[in-house]
């Protein structure tokens, strides 16, 4: 009861004037974003972090859960009527809610994705604040050498379940692990990595990294890949569903749902695999087959539901235990480190109303974000009409006002550009980015954990297997490194299958 | 020579089109008409999708006209036509014309009024049907 009445609460600071200005801006920034593909929330989050310094925290995270609520949802929208995704997370719609709308039913395709969205979001939220209490109350008995595997985990799961190639996940986190070792060590006071360069001994900032690779990486990829031949846009009315598209969307969006949420809060589990796992449960157990791959509403509705719910699960980790599962938490998180609180289980003992504010922001916003799709899904494709080297060039200004604002230093110029250097080289090599800016931020943290366990048992490595937690962890870790190596020995027939479904 | 019709898919473009066909029967000459984008948006509603060309090519087709469509990426609407009146020996450029607000011309310029200051030869500037 004591967690409903700090939602009650939260509602309450949330239903104030300014906090509503900011989520309605929040949620208009995020559907933008989500609409335009390359410029996605976690890039937007980034780039917005500097401008929020002078705001209240909770202020600014009223913001950020609108942008990220907001993304999935304007994802969805170019998905449908231009067959480009406009996020990762919503590839798996463009596939029937694009032929939807060619056959003529852009409108229930929309429809579905949007109040298919509002459900999941909205019971995903409800289970955030249902299982969340329970993640603290675990995460609090975790000791250091716990946290240290965890975080070895997000790791290992961030470099090899997730994209095509684990040597160019492994790449992506070592370049972020190095970027986070510049600085002086706060164990010995050892400069390490500064080049002799006195403004380095801070370390580089995660802002400046962040946007670096996002902001200017993406806009430097486009600038190389200008030129390209318009797609065609389906023109679309006021969504809608009728009743039978009611009763064939209901399903999947709980079924999505479900999908979607454990998910987002595992660690690298993402808003891809769920969405896929819920397009191919939806296609075997529809009543239509025969319109699946002709545009079936339960392939739109599904995934769509799995995304926004695995966005809710996402905040699990983060809020519980400060392991982010995917980019934007991963920069949600720094923005926490940049207002001087710590994420982790003591989050909710000693910033509560922070967190239930943020919590009944998300509902709220959530409801936001129905009323501004339903009807105005066909003035957010117009944005699609922006000529790039405008967008691209207010991006480029924020990104370079966002890093100097941090630091007020000329060097974080320098720094945004190699780093933009390095973010279009990783484009141009196909590295994922994501583990990039998980080393980043996480390596610091792990290295501090891993020593503290270290200094706690006097540099014994048995300090480092704390307690049964760590032992199912590096348990876990162990599986999912040797399970390429397993599956090349023991050929099994399964594995065909497995592939197929 | 050819009479060169800058084609947008829209009324005023259609307007245009139907005056180029005139035109080019009237004077016996070879029709050209041009489609471009700047290509630098992800959607731009002035760039002829492949089932509008289709059509034009079909019409054009039926009425006998000796035509070529072509489109072209990357420049600006009105450089692309002046350059090509240069280059294509063309007798007479064909574009459409559309209101636009004074404010909207101080803003986005007008590429109509590049095309009729710049072209080096005779253009005839067609309104949509009411």
């Amino acid at each position: 009861m004591d967690n409903l009445n700090n939602l009650m609460q939260g509602f309450a600071d949330v239903v104030a004037p300014m906090n509503l200005l900011l989520a309605l801006v929040g949620v208009v920034i995020g559907t933008a974003v989500g609409v335009l593909p390359g410029i996605g929330p976690a890039m937007t989050v980034a780039l917005l972090l500097p401008v929020t310094y002078g705001m209240e925290p909770v202020q600014a995270f009223i913001m950020f859960a609108g942008i990220f609520y907001g993304g999935m949802y304007g994802g969805s929208t170019t998905s449908i009527l231009l067959n480009t995704p406009g996020e990762s997370s919503s590839v798996v719609t463009a596939i029937e809610g694009n032929k939807m709308a060619k056959a003529g039913r852009a409108s229930q395709a929309l429809a579905t994705a949007a109040i298919g969205s509002f459900v999941a979001g909205t019971i995903g939220t409800l289970l955030l604040v249902l299982v969340t209490p329970f993640v603290v109350d675990f995460a609090v008995s975790l000791g250091a050498p716990d946290y240290f595997a965890l975080m070895l985990l997000s790791f290992v799961a961030v470099t090899s379940v997730l994209g095509a190639s684990r040597l160019r996940g492994l790449v992506s986190l070592l370049l972020g692990l190095t970027v986070g070792l510049v600085g002086i060590d706060a164990v010995s006071g050892q400069q390490r990595l500064t080049l002799g360069i006195p403004q380095l001994a801070d370390g580089i900032d995660v802002v400046v990294v962040a946007v670096g690779i996002f902001a200017v990486g993406e806009a430097l990829w486009v600038a190389a890949h200008l030129r390209r031949r318009p797609a065609e846009i389906i023109p679309v009315g006021r969504p809608w569903l009728g009743k039978s598209d009611w009763k064939r969307s209901w399903k999947p969006w709980l079924r999505g749902t479900l999908f979607g949420f454990p998910f987002g809060a595992l660690p690298a589990g993402g808003a891809e695999i769920p969405t896929f796992l819920s397009y191919a449960t939806e296609k075997r157990l529809t009543k239509h087959p025969e319109e699946f791959g002709k545009g079936a509403i339960e392939g739109v509705a599904g995934p769509e539901a799995a995304n926004n719910a695995s966005a809710a699960g996402t905040l699990v980790p983060m809020l519980a235990i400060g392991l982010p599962t995917n980019a934007t938490a991963a920069v949600m998180l720094a923005a926490f480190q940049s207002y001087g609180i710590q994420p982790g289980p003591l989050l909710f003992a000693r910033e509560s109303s922070l967190v239930w504010v943020l919590i009944a922001s998300l509902f709220v916003g959530n409801l936001l974000l129905l009323l501004l799709n339903l009807p105005l899904a066909p003035a957010w494709a117009k944005l699609l009409r922006i000529p790039r080297p405008y967008l691209y060039a207010g991006i480029l200004f924020f990104a370079s006002m966002g890093a100097y604002a941090v630091n007020a230093q000329p060097l974080d110029l320098f720094l945004l550009l190699i780093l933009g250097l390095l973010g279009f080289a990783m484009r141009r090599f196909g590295l994922p980015v994501l583990p990039l800016i998980v080393g980043v931020i996480l390596g610091p943290r792990a290295e501090l954990q891993g020593r503290r366990s270290l200094q706690l048992s006097g540099g014994e490595l048995s300090g480092l297997v704390g307690g049964p937690v760590s032992y199912a962890v590096y348990t876990v870790i162990a599986l999912v490194l040797l399970w390429p190596l397993v599956r090349r020995f023991v050929p099994r027939p399964l594995s065909r299958e497995g592939v197929r479904a | 020579m050819t009479v060169l019709v800058g084609y947008v898919p829209s009324p005023e473009g259609e307007a245009a089109l139907r005056a180029g066909i005139d035109e080019a029967r009237l004077r016996g000459e070879k029709l050209l008409v041009l489609n471009t984008s700047r290509g630098d948006a992800l959607v731009d509603p002035r760039f002829a999708q492949e089932p509008e060309l289709a059509h034009v090519r079909e019409d054009l087709a039926a009425l006998g006209v000796d035509f070529d469509v072509r489109q072209v990426l990357g420049g600006d609407a009105a450089e692309e036509i002046v350059a090509l009146a240069e280059r294509a020996e063309v007798s007479l450029v064909v574009i459409g014309l559309r209101r636009r607000s004074a404010v909207g011309k101080l803003i986005m310029g007008s590429a109509a009024q590049q095309i009729l200051l710049d072209a080096g030869c005779p253009v005839l500037a067609v309104k949509a049907a009411a």
